[in-house]
């Protein structure tokens, strides 16, 4: 196992490596914005994947509340962090290119506040995961993440519904869009990149997941085997009047 | 130029960050299994 990861890895490292080439050395320079353009190919990859890894959190929860499967519950939670993470990422690259494009960190138009919904729902689910208490717990998230991932499409479609400072989309955007075909090259193979890495880094957290739910259920096990010794321990307990408790 | 290296720098942060969190989470995990093998 930890051999495949480790090739894994390794084609990870070199698939980022190649796009990070791509994206800072092989791209033209963007003749408006300059070299701060550049930041695109790390915001919109971590972006399309954090989408990614909602749509896995989706699917899991659903199959979650359909069969109830342990493995579905700990690919949701795996899923859904490295989406938090990456879209973390998004929520900080962007400001970064924002700051000398526009000349502010931040707006409050359609697609930077349904981005910023989208993390919130996303870090609510992780909390719930994570402070509340019960056997219910995990029904309770997947609803949570079937409901949340509304704003997925939400968020990928507000800047064609709606008049947005954020640019209008270079990829799929219809007439009029599109980009240098060096640049397309550089930000498929970001993407790339970053999915794989995504991919890798869900595996190592599902199977983290799995250890962790092992553990409880031998704790859940091993307690219930103390309160079965114990019964047992006061049914051998003989009253003085000859009366045995149990 | 600066905002270009300040993205790529907190994009590796953030993902190196939540690696060694699951790393730490890895070595607490195993070392609960360590001790429920001791219990039986």
């Amino acid at each position: 196992m930890k051999t495949k990861f480790a090739a894994a890895g390794l084609i990870a490292l070199a698939l980022l490596a190649y796009a990070f080439y791509l994206g800072m050395f092989e791209a033209p320079t963007e003749a408006t914005m300059g070299n701060v353009q550049r930041i695109f190919y790390y915001h919109v990859p971590s972006a399309w994947t954090a989408f990614l890894a909602f749509l896995a959190n989706f699917l899991a929860s659903i199959v979650y509340l359909a069969k109830r499967s342990k493995r579905a519950d700990a690919f949701a939670v795996s899923a859904a962090e490295v989406g938090v993470v990456f879209c973390t990422v998004v929520l900080i690259t962007g400001p970064l290119w924002a700051r000398p494009v526009w000349g502010i960190w931040w707006t409050w138009d359609a697609r930077l506040t349904s981005t910023l919904i989208l993390w919130l729902i996303y870090v609510s689910y992780l909390i719930l995961r994570r402070f509340s208490t019960g056997g219910q717990t995990p029904l309770l998230a997947a609803a949570l993440a079937v409901f949340g991932f509304i704003d997925v499409p939400i968020v990928y479609m507000s800047i064609r519904y709606f008049r947005t400072q954020h640019p209008q989309p270079v990829v799929a955007g219809g007439p009029g869009s599109g980009i240098d075909p060096v640049m397309l090259k550089a930000l498929l193979m970001n993407w790339v990149a970053f999915m794989v890495f995504a991919a890798i880094v869900v595996a190592l957290r599902y199977r983290l997941e799995r250890l962790r739910q092992h553990v409880e259920e031998a704790h859940a096990l091993h307690d219930e085997q103390a309160d079965a010794d114990h019964v047992q321990f006061v049914g051998d307990v003989t009253l003085p009047s000859g009366r045995a408790i149990g | 130029m600066k905002f270009l290296y300040a993205a790529y720098a907190v994009t590796w942060i953030i993902h190196l960050s939540y690696l060694g969190w699951m790393s730490r989470g890895y070595r607490r995990v195993r070392q609960e299994m360590r001790e429920l093998e001791e219990r039986k």
